[in-house]
């Protein structure tokens, strides 16, 4: 057993801490108030190697694999969830979609942009009528000589309206469903009979960009057929096991910035006498997130190890996701009321983060599917199937 | 026992019902999004005579009995929030002030004012370092003749935006440490009187918190209310009034979160069938909904004993505390309910959301309601506990 990280990883965590301190931090207020996207940040971020860290340094990664990833997450998390959206949707789902089945080809032309962080990346997935049933979507592709013809919509796409690379989902077989009749496809955002619909007016993480994705008559070279003709939805359900451990980081950070923003505070207000600090109930809230931060860490990195150790991780990561956000909502909303009032009012960033952290209950499979998928690898231990 | 409305709470329960639904659930958005209670809609709760609930006809008010006062205040705030806090400010908080303590006078001067809503009241107290500990106020009152000259600055102010006339809390014997505070009226075109920042707020966005700033403002000695050192128990006072108010507020909303997690639920297919066949849904929906009741029943209970001459102090104090907290529940069950529609905000479920937090801090924040809960427990033992 060895729970120090490499002294690779301790520079990493350093240099993003910086980072995240002098660019990521002056915008995060603005950029949800303005509900836009940080461009400047993002370009500033391609420059230091940020948007593909995970990925080797052959098809333009820092090759800090998951452990560097979820330091990452964990790093700008502790800021600004919106920019750790913008990125982990780039990293964790598009561009790791490609690594994980993409030929080499495909690689060359498109993981390298991506990693690189000359291209953003989106995964689309969701549709209005596929959300958490991710198998019940409904945009086909028509084989048509050597291309696909796609036609459809997808909802809810973070990064939709900026993204240059997207990879998709869309059904190739109707008759055999998910299961062999659902096809993954990389597509460039500029080709003709792509289009972004409505963007939507978010709760929270309004510095990222969610979007409608409509696909009119998109034609889509075969070779663009991102891993096998039908078997779309095991890359996609795989490039999400890989993007909710790096969630749960991202989540890891927003719950440490409570937890200071709520000491910090406990120590400089002053009522009945004394500083908050002094209260029992003060006491027990702090008390409660630092220890839930502490079950979290262990869990983010040790599920990092396993991936970076190729060993199975599917069930961990969905602990992540699931523990994490709850953890980050829960830090968060006792943040908020050891703030009293101030931590009410939008002047102050309390609130936001209220706001923001809500969001990973929901998004990359809610955190019902997340318990499902841990129940059902706990039952097969047991010989047990509770999914058909 | 009788645990039935009686006719007439039950004809006025089902004429709030129709205005909330007709006029004020229809504006609930754009309230929030336009960050004010449309004042034509504030002008027909008016003319409904909600705006004078409690006061009595002599006054042109509804003179509403406590249960079908809140019963008011569940229906307005099924359908909105917002309005339903600012009628809360202006009745349980500075018209109710003024019920209990006025002079005939006073009474006489400005209940029909409030009562018809030509007038609006806001309360005064909440001060920067002056929150939770509210016996800190710094803002001070000095005697002049048949004045009181006032200074200080109050922070979070309801209903500050829109009113006429500001219930001001203010020290006028800094030696008596609390017990030295008095209340006054101070009419909103007082010189030296200035409404300053508005809080953007997270939620309740239709009303307004602002700060108010005192510069030598000349209080008239008649506009004192009460005697010199009431201050503690006129503030105590409307504040029980407000929780049980902001109970009842809580009722509706989280009824009416229960009734859209419902819908929802019904109409969203997932899995080859609506998602309200799945176990862990159905748990959301019913946990939630028992948190509905139990709370419907602690705020009638609580609005029935107020109706008998008891006293309100611990029991609103419980009704607030159990309904922050069931509104917090139940909110955030009902946006998991929804998924990820339930985090966009053109679904009512994430206002719904975002207003429920205020609950937990206005009015007394949850860690203040239960030091009042504990010390009233611990009077049985001769314990005296302060925060």
């Amino acid at each position: 057993m060895d729970f120090e990280f490499s002294p690779e990883h301790v520079a990493l965590r350093k240099m993003l801490r910086e980072f995240a301190e002098e660019e990521v931090r002056p915008l995060a207020k603005t950029i949800d108030r303005e509900h836009r996207v940080p461009w400047e940040t993002l370009k500033k971020a391609a420059k230091i190697g940020l948007l593909g860290v995970p990925f080797p340094q052959k098809y333009g990664g820092m090759g800090a694999g998951e452990t560097g990833y979820c330091i990452a997450m964990e790093e700008i998390g502790r800021v600004c969830t919106s920019t750790i959206t913008n990125i982990g949707a780039h990293i964790g789902i598009a561009a790791m979609a490609i690594y994980l089945d993409g030929t080499e080809a495909q690689k060359q032309k498109y993981l390298v942009p991506l990693a690189s962080g000359e291209k953003i990346g989106a995964f689309g997935l969701t549709e209005p009528n596929a959300g958490s049933d991710a198998a019940a979507i409904r945009t086909r592709a028509v084989r048509e000589g050597d291309s696909y013809i796609l036609d459809g919509s997808k909802i809810y796409i973070t990064n939709g309206p900026i993204a240059g690379i997207c990879s998709v989902l869309a059904v190739t077989d109707p008759t055999l469903g998910a299961r062999g009749g659902v096809t993954a496809f990389i597509i460039e955002t500029e080709w003709e009979g792509f289009k972004i619909g409505s963007q939507e007016n978010k709760m929270g993480i309004r510095g990222s960009s969610t979007s409608e994705l409509i696909f009119d008559n998109l034609r889509v070279p075969q070779e663009n057929v991102l891993g096998k003709v039908g078997l779309g939805f095991v890359t996609f359900m795989k490039t999400l096991d890989y993007g909710r451990a790096s969630l749960g980081a991202g989540c890891l950070g927003g719950a440490e910035a409570a937890l200071e923003a709520a000491m910090q505070w406990a120590k400089a207000r002053n009522q009945f006498g004394t500083y908050i600090a002094a209260k029992q109930s003060i006491q027990w809230m702090v008390a409660d997130i630092a220890c839930e931060v502490e079950a979290l860490r262990s869990l983010i990195y040790r599920t990092a190890w396993l991936i970076d150790s190729s060993r199975p991780f599917s069930r961990e990561a969905a602990m992540c996701k699931l523990y994490g956000s709850e953890v980050a909502s829960r830090a968060i909303n006792k943040a908020l009321q050891i703030h009293g009032a101030l931590g009410y009012s939008s002047d102050f960033h309390i609130e936001r983060g209220w706001r923001d952290a809500r969001i990973a209950e929901i998004f990359e499979g809610t955190n019902e599917i997340q318990r499902i998928v841990i129940a059902s690898d706990l039952f097969q231990q047991i010989g047990v199937r509770i999914r058909s | 026992m009788d645990f039935s409305l009686t006719e007439e709470q039950t004809m006025f329960r089902d004429m709030f019902r129709s205005f909330a639904t007709k006029e004020i659930a229809k504006v609930a958005e754009h309230t929030d999004k336009n960050e004010q209670v449309p004042p034509e809609l504030l002008k027909k709760a008016a003319e409904q005579g909600m705006l004078g609930a409690l006061v009595p006809d002599t006054f042109g008010g509804a003179a509403l009995d406590p249960v079908s006062y809140a019963l008011m205040l569940e229906e307005i705030g099924k359908a909105c929030m917002s309005t339903a806090v600012v009628l809360a400010h202006h009745t349980s908080q500075a018209t109710q002030a003024i019920l209990d303590f006025g002079s005939d006078a006073q009474k006489e001067q400005f209940l029909p004012l409030l009562a018809s809503g030509e007038t609006i009241g806001a309360f005064a107290l909440t001060e920067p370092d002056a929150g939770s500990d509210f016996k800190a106020v710094t803002t001070h009152a000095v005697h002049e003749g048949n004045e009181y000259v006032l200074n200080g600055v109050k922070t979070w102010v309801g209903n500050a935006g829109i009113a006429g006339l500001f219930i001001v809390f203010a020290a006028s014997n800094p030696k008596a440490n609390g017990k030295g505070m008095t209340a006054f009226i101070v009419e909103k075109d007082t010189p030296g009187l200035k409404v300053g920042h508005r809080e953007p707020t997270l939620g309740l966005r239709g009303a307004t918190y602002h700060t108010l700033y005192l510069d030598n403002v000349r209080v008239p000695e008649a506009n004192r209310l009460g005697a010199e050192g009431d201050g503690a128990a006129i503030a105590d006072k409307a504040l029980d009034h407000f929780r049980l108010a902001l109970a009842a507020i809580a009722l509706g909303l989280t009824a009416a979160a229960v009734e859209a997690g419902v819908k929802f639920a019904a109409e969203r297919i997932q899995f080859g069938g609506p998602i309200a066949r799945k176990q862990a849904i159905q748990n959301y929906i019913a946990d939630s909904s028992a948190q509905v009741e139990a709370l419907r029943y602690l705020v009638y209970h609580t609005a029935w004993q107020a109706g008998q001459g008891a006293g309100l102090s611990t029991a609103a104090t419980y009704a607030k505390l159990f309904a922050a907290q069931a509104a917090r529940f139940v909110t955030d069950r009902m946006v998991q309910v929804h998924g990820g529609y339930g985090y966009m905000e053109d679904y009512a479920i994430a206002r719904m959301y975002r207003n429920s937090r205020s609950l937990d801090l206005l009015g007394g924040t949850d860690e203040l309601m239960r030091v009042a809960i504990a010390g009233d427990l611990f009077k049985s033992q001769q314990l005296q506990i302060a925060p």
